[in-house]
């Protein structure tokens, strides 16, 4: 066992839009039928965990808990659909127990806990998810095995008093390994986000963030970022990803912005097709 | 006339009427001092309280592994149970009603659930600061056992608050204990050994039996000393971790006497006196009961003697309802 795996110099952008592509359809087959789930904002996270787990995060598929790897956190627990393709889709989870999602008794429910390996906290609850990333970050720097910490929160995370609580631990305690992901897909539970949390870049910069701000479904903008979080400038990093509801299905894409996204029983065999026209037009 | 321990000014948030007691200064975080020489995946954190829970021993011997997150109890839960996901144990202090009141999610979810390793040492529990309802956590021992695998102990005296330091390092999980500060009386004898989840006889005696928590088993013992000299012979068991709770232990303790006193520094609902009650009543134990806590109410803002008498949690009302049963 090496673990190593640190990330190229120079992302392989096809080989990371394949393995996008890949997790979508693991959604897709997920969802299907189910009348409900997360698929909309699965879909738009697909290129940011591709980015993440494909190419700059460090860990060991073989071995989920070892000591030294990086830690991701992924603080929306409803994610969990693009989660679990991304876990299969790394060789952490097998593809067959993926239709398990949702079910009574699945170990795969729609929100996301700490039974399953790979899976560092338990997401459901909004606002606990850079906290804990800060306590990871000091963990790390206290041990010196160069681990770094990726914590994922949402634009409606923005609204917990949790979460800056938490940004402004980060900087004063200087965890320049530790970066914040953003998701900003401008969606919450009621509909679209509503709250003033713009502008978003500005708030984080403020706290004293290193901040950049992609657009989270463009690989290369998406890796660039991910390279750059990498100095250790004393400065804990933010990236605002602007990601799209539906990415990658433009029936979807267009469709109404909604917590659950409304997909007919009847749609899901019509927009896996639209997806893989899509992709491959 | 005040004493240092690093820096903090003993008064305030104290163990009142210690008299003539024999006390330990600090005896929470020189522990922890001494154990995170040994154990050095031990943290500590506070939230601003540093000087007010007694950690600073434990910062002043190993500051690279002492973290304030400044005055923010969610962090500090969220930051505690993250390094514990990363391998250490993290002893965390602040006042129990904020990290009870503020932070019970984070409590519950990052750190219970998870079976984090996370030590929480809340200061000022019930009655033991003058600041009125904002400080006074009289219903942490019903909150915190209310969130399941979570360990909730309430210490007798500096002896037995010492060994429940080292205890919970090798407790599974998350455990919440109500810290006690300062000039820490020592109450229990030298040969007293806390054991998680067992309750003690701490004092024997024939007609009444006392059940008691933290450091009201004391008071307890105090006031069965007094009965006694009045004709009244009582015994005292000390129940210092309430959850898991040692049924077996309280019923068979319960048996043995005519009429019963369950004592708490907290609400009479919730905690020791419900749980006393819920272990009898389902052991078809029926026995008369006077119980001494405080009642169902915030409380306002004075000195603890003063609040102890005014709410009926001091020693005379435990030699009361010792002696007269009522």
């Amino acid at each position: 066992m090496t673990h190593t795996n640190h990330p190229p110099t120079e992302p392989d952008l096809k080989a990371l839009a394949e393995r996008a592509h890949n997790m979508r359809r693991l959604m897709m087959r997920m969802a299907s039928g189910k009348g409900e789930g997360y698929i909309a904002q699965g879909l738009a996270i697909a290129d940011f965990l591709s980015a993440m787990y494909f190419h700059e995060l460090r860990y060991d598929p073989a071995d989920p808990h070892w000591p030294g790897r990086d830690r991701f956190v992924l603080s929306t627990g409803h994610y969990s659909i693009a989660f679990y393709a991304c876990l299969a889709e790394a060789g952490m989870l097998q593809v067959e127990e993926l239709p398990t999602y949702g079910l009574n008794g699945s170990r795969l429910p729609m929100s996301t806990f700490e039974n399953v390996p790979g899976i560092e906290v338990c997401g459901g609850s909004l606002g606990q998810g850079l906290g804990q990333s800060v306590g990871m970050a000091l963990a790390a720097r206290l041990d010196r095995n160069g681990a770094r910490v990726f914590s994922e929160l949402s634009d409606g995370e923005l609204q917990e008093g949790s979460t800056w609580e938490a940004a402004m631990s980060a900087t004063t305690f200087k965890l320049d390994n530790l970066v914040a992901l953003i998701d900003c897909n401008g969606i919450q539970a009621d509909g679209a986000v509503h709250v003033a949390i713009e502008p978003v870049a500005e708030k984080w910069r403020s706290f004293g963030w290193d901040t950049r701000e992609v657009d989270g479904n463009d690989l290369a903008a998406l890796t660039a970022a991910l390279a750059a979080s990498r100095e250790p400038d004393g400065a804990p990093k933010a990236i605002v990803m602007r990601t799209v509801p539906g990415k990658g299905i433009p029936t979807l894409e267009k469709r109404e912005r909604a917590h659950f996204v409304r997909v007919g029983n009847d749609e899901w065999d019509d927009l896996t097709a639209e997806m893989e026209a899509h992709y491959h037009g | 006339m005040a004493e240092q321990v690093s820096g903090r000014t003993l008064g305030m948030g104290e163990i009142v009427d210690t008299g003539a007691k024999p006390f330990e200064l600090a005896p929470f975080g020189t522990e922890l001092a001494q154990l995170g020489k040994e154990r050095t995946e031990i943290v500590g954190l506070t939230a601003d309280m540093g000087r007010y829970s007694d950690i600073l021993p434990f910062r002043d011997a190993h500051p690279e592994r002492f973290f304030n997150v400044g005055v923010a109890e969610q962090s500090l839960i969220m930051t505690a149970a993250g390094l514990a996901k990363a391998g250490k144990i993290s002893y965390c202090t602040s006042y129990s009603a904020f990290i009870t009141r503020r932070a019970y999610d984070f409590v519950a979810i990052a750190c219970a659930h998870a079976l984090a390793e996370v030590k929480i040492f809340a200061g000022m529990p019930g009655f033991m600061n003058g600041y009125g309802a904002t400080h006074q956590a009289t219903e942490d021992i019903s909150m915190m056992r209310g969130i399941a695998d979570l360990t909730v102990i309430d210490p007798c005296d500096a002896t037995e608050l010492k060994q429940v330091v080292r205890a919970v390092a090798d407790i599974p999980g998350t455990v919440y204990v109500r810290n006690l500060r300062g000039k820490v009386p020592v109450e229990l004898g030298a040969d007293y050994r806390f054991i998680p989840g067992k309750a003690q006889v701490i004092h024997e005696g024939q007609s009444v039996g006392v059940i008691g928590t933290g450091f009201m088993s004391a008071r307890a013992r105090d006031a069965a000393k007094v009965a006694a000299e009045r004709g009244v012979s009582a015994a005292v068991l000390h129940v210092s971790t309430l959850k898991p709770f040692d049924k077996d232990g309280v019923i068979a303790f319960a048996k043995r006497f005519d009429r019963l006193v369950v004592t708490e520094n907290h609400k009479i609902s919730g905690g020791l006196c419900t749980l006393v009650v819920e272990a009898l009543y389902e052991a078809g134990l029926m026995k008369p009961m006077v119980k001494v806590a405080l009642a169902d109410s915030f409380f306002e803002c004075g000195a603890q003697a003063w609040l102890e008498h005014k709410y009926g949690i001091d020693l005379p009302r435990l030699v009361q309802a010792i002696v007269e049963g009522r």
